[in-house]
């Protein structure tokens, strides 16, 4: 028993080292190696990150354009799933079961396959090229999930709150607002979490979706980086760069993971 | 108890209101034009970012649609391009990187379930370690192991020349690219989907395992007959999710390959078509065909899954 113990132990324990290794040596070199340091030879410093900060349009600008994107996708899913799925729970009007059905079947549609009709779409509304419209369509892809999450959300609150604050004198709309919104923020908080994770990290569309350098995100940015110029790919910038894009989304994840776990059971496996 | 407006947790398909008994009152149309308010932004998304360009999507397929310039009706035309031997080895490569990284994430994730599934101290520790790559975006993560599978600064072959192994050229041919590509997918994924095969471990009655253990059940027997079963919508679950993937794959290839070596995916073959092409038409018509395939492919799991459920 205690042999077994001790070899469930080092398994996972070598399994976990597996797993922050590669993160752990792009931490490392990026702040050591012979470019990190600031003067000749190897050693540690901060040189990789100089670089990276005065790479095209300036990394402040890069790290702007993604969280502008991610503020946007957040704020449209979490209001607009907030606001759908208490209609879809708790109201009933024409057209709702259609409405689930079809923000549902954006599951079923694949990711890529609809970027190309979207480009057009997003150049008949003027929005190529934008970062708002680049939000708006990484909040679509992040509805099925959200309004899943919400409608669970607000159905698992009793309704006897809601009676209670309607014979109080609220109105619907201040009864969602003064009492249900304090039950469902949990749901709030998992969209949001999906939600900022999936923007911030999003390389396909922003690649098609943005023509202008100055618009670019980071991770359409770090690509340009090390497919730019030829055979000259500044590695220290580059995993400078990998730890700049990785850090605000550790940090938010290692914060909010009971979040995300309960995402897990109540969003992506039921129903 | 004063009558207040019928709120009942609306199921979708039943419908709560009946216009034979109860004429609509004003109440009523009150509750019905406050659900079209309350779902209005996410109608209007969903229209116009999903809908729109969903239909748009089969009329471009049957049109000449360059990037740039006029478009005109032309028939099946477009369609051509699924004959075309670019797509053909797109298609072979993805058929044959889906099957790889399903088959290894799968193994990896159950085992790595199976590891993380007790409640001994620590554990939690470990998980988290195990699906911290999930935090890194699948763009970031290919960089990072752009910067790992890079021949010069690979601390990999530098590792490899100290026990004699020599330097490996982790991305420079169709295989050795591939496993390479898999290796950081798994590395990437694995711990998302140990996340979900918990889930329907946890689901499990415990009283199962204790009726297996009084039985006289060994230990892989009760995994045969008891976990594996009871797991199998889990593990349904699972294949869609990393079928589905596997079939779009781009980022990955297109930043550690740039589809070079024979390492195109379909979703690399539609942006070639689109943007080097410049041929709108043309990659709208491989989506039509991919997302059919798709829709198949998923109706088919999904429909597997219930007969085996009920």
């Amino acid at each position: 028993m205690r042999a077994r113990q001790a070899g469930h132990y080092g398994t996972s324990a070598a399994l976990a080292v597996l797993f922050l290794l590669p993160m752990v040596w792009t931490l490392y070199s990026s702040v050591h190696g012979s470019r990190a340091a600031a003067g000749d030879g190897a050693g540690w410093g901060l040189a990789n990150y100089q670089r990276l900060a005065g790479y095209g349009d300036g990394l402040g600008s890069y790290v702007l354009n993604t969280t502008v994107v991610a503020l946007v996708t957040v704020a449209v899913t979490v209001v607009s799933t907030t606001l759908g799925g208490y209609a879809v729970a708790r109201l009933t009007f024409r057209g709702k079961n259609l409405l689930f059905l079809a923000t549902l079947a954006i599951l079923m549609v694949p990711y890529t396959t609809i970027l190309i009709p979207l480009y057009i779409v997003l150049g008949w509304l003027g929005l190529q090229n934008s970062l708002i419209g680049l939000g708006l369509v990484l909040a679509m892809f992040q509805l099925p999930f959200g309004l899943f999450m919400m409608r669970n959300s607000f159905e698992a609150l009793p309704v006897e709150l809601e009676e209670a604050a309607l014979i109080d004198g609220c109105t619907p709309g201040g009864a969602l607002r003064r009492v249900l919104l304090r039950g469902v923020a949990p749901g709030m908080v998992t969209v949001g979490l999906f939600s900022f994770l999936a923007s911030w990290n999003e390389f396909v569309a922003p690649l098609i979706f943005l023509t202008d350098g100055s618009k670019f995100t980071l991770p359409v940015a770090l690509f340009n980086l090390q497919s730019g110029n030829l055979g000259a790919v500044d590695f220290g910038a580059l995993q400078a760069g990998v730890v700049t894009a990785a850090v605000p989304c550790v940090a938010v994840f290692l914060l909010l993971q009971r979040y995300y776990v309960s995402g897990f059971s109540a969003g992506a496996l039921k129903g | 108890m004063v009558s207040v407006l019928p709120i009942r947790p609306a199921r979708p398909g039943g419908s709560t209101t009946h216009p034979g008994r109860t004429p609509v009152s004003g109440l009523g149309r009150r509750r019905q034009r406050l659900g079209w308010a309350y779902s209005a932004p996410m109608a209007a998304i969903v229209a116009v970012f999903f809908l729109l360009p969903l239909a748009l999507m089969l009329w471009m397929s049957v049109n000449h649609w360059p990037l740039l310039g006029a478009s005109y009706p032309n028939g099946v035309e477009n369609y051509g391009a699924l004959t075309d031997p670019f797509f053909l080895r797109a298609l072979w490569f993805t058929i044959k990187y889906t099957v790889v990284t399903t088959i290894v994430l799968s193994l990896a994730a159950f085992g790595m379930a199976l590891l993380a599934q007790s409640a001994r101290p620590g554990t939690g520790l470990f998980r988290t370690a195990y699906f911290l790559p999930t935090a890194v975006g699948l763009g970031s993560a290919s960089l990072l192991f752009y910067g790992l599978f890079n021949t010069e600064s690979s601390p990999l072959n530098t590792v490899l020349d100290r026990v004699g192994l020599g330097p490996v050229d982790w991305l420079g041919t169709n295989g050795s690219a591939l496993s390479s590509t898999v290796g950081m997918i798994t590395w990437r994924f694995a711990g998302f989907y140990m996340l979900i095969l918990l889930t329907g471990l946890h689901s499990i009655d415990p009283s199962l395992y204790e009726a297996a253990r009084t039985d006289g059940a060994s230990r892989w027997q009760t995994m045969r007959h008891v976990t594996l079963p009871l797991l199998r919508p889990t593990l349904a679950l699972m294949m869609v999710l990393s079928v589905t993937g596997s079939l779009l794959a781009f980022d990955q290839f297109y930043i550690l390959t740039g589809g070079r070596h024979d390492t195109a995916t379909l979703a690399i073959d539609i942006y070639r078509e689109a943007f080097l092409s410049q041929d709108l038409g043309r990659a709208a018509a491989v989506s039509v065909a991919l997302l059919v395939v798709l829709i198949l492919i998923n109706g088919a799991q999904l429909r597997l899954l219930r007969r085996k459920e009920d």
